[in-house]
């Protein structure tokens, strides 16, 4: 009797093990979902080579068995450029896709509308690509962390080197939006903090997309300033240095371009990209060994075009998560959000660390000058900043960001 | 003083690409009363087969022929669409157009992200035209002087065309009057094919001479739309010499607005435009509309009346479904159910002005972002709980309402519409640029529900009591004697004001009323996404309330939520494929081209031909 009750129990047993061995076997074949929200339509130019870093990333990633033994697996989703889309997408892409966090998004309002969300909901949104400096500080909450470096971090790096020069007057010409109105604020502030005698001249204020190049540049000509600090991206980059370069509005003078050196912007404007000018931007050309130089070949072995930044944000999204995942063992919000908080990802660009004090990423920025060569712009003499430099101490953060009061 | 001149030239050289393709839009508004929503694709498509003619073509005559070729090809595209989109639906009731010149929108998107990729092109600078002249010591672009040069000769021949051919005969006398042309055994069909192609081909010829100047993009299409419009308004719908004039007019105010004012970018126009029609109520060489008034084109519309039993007890069964969803749906159908109404409340609200009022908005975003903006900043300032800013906010965009509402309704058709626009987009910016107070574009943030509505169920439940008991008042007041007065109003002004209505205060309290119900909707909104962006305020949010209200059917009481709930669950299923704009534009025309009278009105057409439902002429 008691023999057959432990037989039973020993297939008991057994057979649970058996059947949990068959569970979790199922459950390795189970992947991981990451909802991915970005402006895909719209912005194609930005968004196509991030999603092709994303592509890559996960291949390593599942190429070397996944994270928990399961596979990592991406759901995009076009965000129509509408908040509101954007919030209703991403709370389809937890509840009913499976989703275990939200990434993505390059517009800041979008960004600024699913943080809201995940604060809400208790969704861990890891915010790729959004510059807004609200995303961390002003509106910051506990289920968001941002990994590109920031407008603050990003201009202040620019006001650094402007404040190494002789110029005393500045004209600022930035798109008509918070990422503009805040580009140039940091600016502002960054560089008077350093040089206090600065004096800025003239601001502009071209609405997005819709610029009017030669009247901006009459009106900067008019100011005479010493020094240009420029916003303008995209097609207003491309009207407005044409229209600059005609009416020899450069001439003789220091200018400085956030993000004018990424491939995304600078590439369009083939020979007539501005030469001389002090930006941020992504050499990926140059790198002559080290982790850079691995990232871009293999980008370009799989894709067989060149990589933007928005492949070397999109790679490095996927990093930070299979890392953040790792870290916390488990996929459920609460350990994630915990793991997130001090993680350390080892990337192309090197270690960055995602501070738990805001939730930023230490994730820097290349800064150069731009050149020609072979009819295309570059950036040359460059160097790597690293993002950790460039942020506020731990006290004015405090102040900047109210959910960690 | 050189300075000056100088940005004169700058914008006289501006105005060059927008006469182009407002030109085009008004040759075609004036002939076929076509509201061409597509003309900014039209300008978008003709930057890009220019630049790639101009890849091809060397030198300074491939440079000019290249321009002229990509405005004749733009040309034979816009006979395309006219034969295969509009030709199909010109009968249909008027504006009703606009929703298939969206669908064509959509499919020319997402074909020149095919063909061309999604980097922006730099347009190749025009030979020997490439440095500068100096006027009085200011530098001038040669290729400015070109432009400056050019436009007038356009002008010109267009004006010989029109006034002094017999093409420009017909042109004219079909504007006037459409029927009486093709009595006198003008074939109109292709008159109209030929002002299309003229105007498809003077937008691509915009497109491809402002390409040294820029270049091409996937968003010009519809950056340039606003602008277009505005100028088409302000020089008088049709009026060729006047849209000269407004372009211009728009264009150097805009070089002095940058210098000046630089804040001011985004309004200027708009507040131009405002001021004009406030002055000049048909712009500035704008005739009064004599016809293409609502109502008239198409058949006679049949009376509505309320619900019969057998329709009452449908509506109520599907109710019941509804409500019982959150137990047998995911949670993710009770979210994209809310979303659905609040949008089909939006809509209806719409329906109410255009369909019952015959008052077409382009501007109803106003209310409904003027609704959530009204709630979420109650929220943030005065730390209002969400019940009372729920009341109030409803209460703000109806009293936005009444304010714009009395500065539009003395005009009529078009210029009202364009009018709405313009005070909306005022709105728009004065919230996008007020970021201090209204956050600007980064908008506002954590507006949630109170804790017993926190739940997705319970605010699903909510919507659909505010939702639905808001459809059912807006369909009760519209059986009204209001509802009767105000259709009276649009049926027949005179005979109207004959039987003692007052039509313009009958109009006036309609539109602050369709304003009120717009920010329900909005209220709703903001509080099931926590947020509320400008975006909820621009012409494209406008937009969308129009199409579905068309596409819905625009003379069938039912038409603006059977549209809206259609097209919310055809995107939610399109957007996820990879073409998604390609498939919802040829849907879109698909719909309009199968059900000229809207769905609704097709459907119960069907019906009434097969017998199942009686015609009330009968």
């Amino acid at each position: 009797m008691k023999l057959k009750k432990k037989l039973v129990g020993l297939v008991a047993v057994s057979a649970m093990a058996l059947s949990g061995a068959l569970i979790s076997t199922a459950h390795a074949a189970d992947p991981i979902k990451i909802g991915e929200i970005n402006h895909y339509k719209r912005l194609a130019a930005f968004a196509g080579p991030y999603k092709k870093g994303i592509e890559l990333a996960l291949e390593e990633v599942n190429g070397a068995g996944g994270v928990l033994d399961r596979p990592l697996e991406f759901i995009f989703r076009d965000d129509q450029g509408k908040p509101g889309e954007a919030v209703k997408i991403a709370e389809e892409l937890m509840e009913r896709d499976g989703a275990v966090m939200l990434t993505g998004t390059i517009l800041s309002n979008i960004g600024l509308a699913i943080s809201s969300l995940a604060a809400e909901k208790k969704y861990l949104y890891l915010a790729a690509e959004p510059l807004a400096d609200a995303i961390v500080w002003a509106k910051g909450n506990d289920y968001t962390f941002r990994l590109r470096a920031s407008t603050h971090m990003q201009a202040s790096m620019l006001a650094e080197a402007a404040a190494a020069t002789d110029a005393k007057t500045y004209a600022t010409i930035a798109p008509n939006y918070a990422y503009g109105k805040d580009a140039v604020a940091a600016f502002k502030k960054a560089l008077t903090a350093l040089k206090p005698d600065v004096e800025f001249v003239t601001e502009q204020w071209p609405a997005l997309f819709k610029i009017d190049a030669g009247a901006e540049v009459q009106a900067i000509e008019r100011a005479k300033p010493d020094a240009i600090y420029n916003v303008t991206f995209g097609g207003d980059l491309a009207k407005f240095v044409r229209e600059g370069t005609t009416r020899g509005l450069f001439d003789g003078r220091n200018v400085y371009g956030l993000l004018t050196g990424e491939p995304e912007y600078l590439d369009p404007l083939k020979d007539e990209a501005p030469e001389g000018w002090t930006v941020t931007g992504y050499p990926w050309y140059d790198f002559e060994d080290g982790d850079n130089k691995t990232f871009v070949d293999a980008y370009m072995a799989k894709f067989d075009e060149r990589p933007g930044i928005g492949s070397l944000v999109g790679y490095m999204t996927v990093q930070s998560i299979a890392a953040g995942i790792t870290k916390a063992g488990a996929t459920d919000t609460d350990s994630l959000v915990a793991a997130f908080k001090g993680l350390d990802v080892d990337t192309p660009v090197g270690k960055i660390h995602f501070r738990k004090q805001d939730h930023q990423a230490t994730m820097g920025a290349f800064v150069g000058t731009t050149a020609l060569k072979d009819g295309a712009g570059v950036i040359v003499d460059w160097s790597y900043k690293d993002g950790a430099d460039y942020l506020p101490s731990d006290e004015e953060v405090a102040k900047l960001r109210p959910a960690s009061q | 003083m050189g300075l000056i001149v100088a940005q004169i030239l700058t914008g006289l050289a501006n105005a060059a690409a927008l006469f182009l393709v407002a030109s085009g839009l008004s040759l075609i508004f004036g002939v076929t009363r076509i509201v061409n929503f597509a003309h900014g694709s039209f300008y978008m498509l003709g930057a890009f087969i220019g630049y790639s003619l101009m890849q091809v073509l060397p030198g300074a005559i491939g440079f000019w022929s290249s321009v002229l070729l990509a405005g004749l090809l733009v040309g034979v595209i816009g006979v395309i669409v006219e034969l295969c989109v509009l030709r199909p639906v010109y009968k249909a009731p008027e504006l009703f157009q606009l929703v298939a010149t969206f669908g064509v929108i959509l499919v020319i998107q997402d074909l020149a992200l095919m063909i061309w990729g999604a980097e922006d092109v730099l347009g190749p600078r025009a030979p020997g035209l490439k440095g500068i002249v100096r006027i009085m010591g200011e530098p001038v672009p040669k290729y400015d002087l070109a432009l400056i040069a050019i436009t007038p000769f356009v002008l010109f021949g267009l004006w010989y065309l029109i006034s002094r051919t017999r093409v420009g005969i017909l042109v004219r006398a079909a504007t006037q009057d459409r029927e009486m042309v093709g009595a006198l055994g003008v074939n109109q069909a292709w008159l109209f094919t030929g002002v299309f192609f003229l105007g498809a081909a003077l937008a691509g010829l915009g497109g491809a001479v402002q390409l040294p100047k820029g270049g091409a993009d996937l968003l010009m299409d519809f950056n340039i739309l606003a602008a277009i419009f505005v100028v088409v308004v302000i020089g008088g719908m049709g009026s060729l010499p006047g849209a000269y004039i407004a372009a211009v007019l728009i264009s150097v105010l805009n070089v002095f607005g940058v210098a000046y004012l630089p804040q001011s970018t985004l309004v200027l126009m708009f507040v131009v435009m405002a001021v004009v029609l406030t002055i000049r109520p048909y712009g500035l060489l704008g005739r009064e509309e004599v016809v293409g008034e609502h109502g008239q084109v198409g058949e006679p519309e049949q009376p509505i009346k309320p619900a019969g039993v057998k329709a009452r007890i449908a509506v109520a069964l599907l109710l019941l479904v509804l409500a019982l969803l959150p137990l047998f749906g995911s949670k993710f159908a009770t979210i994209l159910a809310t979303d659905i109404i609040i949008f089909c409340l939006f809509a209806a609200s719409l329906h109410f002005l255009i369909g019952l009022g015959g008052l077409v908005s382009f501007g109803h975003a106003a209310f409904f972002g003027g609704g959530a903006y009204a709630a979420a900043l109650l929220v943030s300032y005065v730390n209002a709980p969400m019940e009372l800013a729920f009341l109030l906010a409803p209460l703000c965009a109806g009293m936005a309402a009444v304010i714009i509402g009395w500065l539009c309704i003395r005009l009529t058709g078009v210029y009202f519409a364009m009018l709405t626009l313009a005070l909306a987009q005022l709105l728009w910016s004065l919230v996008f640029q007020w970021d201090e107070f209204t956050g600007g574009d980064d908008g506002m943030v954590d507006i949630w529900p109170a804790e017993w509505l926190s739940s997705t169920t319970a605010y699903f439940y909510f919507t659909m009591i505010v939702g639905i008991g808001g459809i059912l008042f807006l369909r009760h007041v519209a059986h009204s004697p209001f509802g009767y007065a105000l259709r009276a109003s649009r049926d027949s002004a005179r005979q109207a004001e004959a039987t003692g209505i007052n039509t313009k205060r009958v109009q006036w309290m309609a539109f602050s009323f369709a304003g009120a119900m717009a920010g329900v909707a909005g209220a709703l909104f903001v509080f099931s996404k926590g947020s509320v962006f400008p975006v909820e305020l621009e012409i494209a949010r406008s937009f969308d309330g129009l199409i579905v209200v068309f596409l819905g059917g625009v003379k069938t009481l039912a038409g603006g939520v059977v549209g809206a709930a259609f097209l919310e669950l055809v995107k939610d299923y399109l957007t996820r494929l990879e073409y998604w704009r390609l498939a919802l534009g040829i849907l879109i025309i698909i719909v309009v081209i199968l059900a000229p009278n809207g769905i609704v009105g097709s459907i119960r057409k069907l019906a009434q031909r097969s017998g199942l439902v009686k015609n009330h002429y009968e």
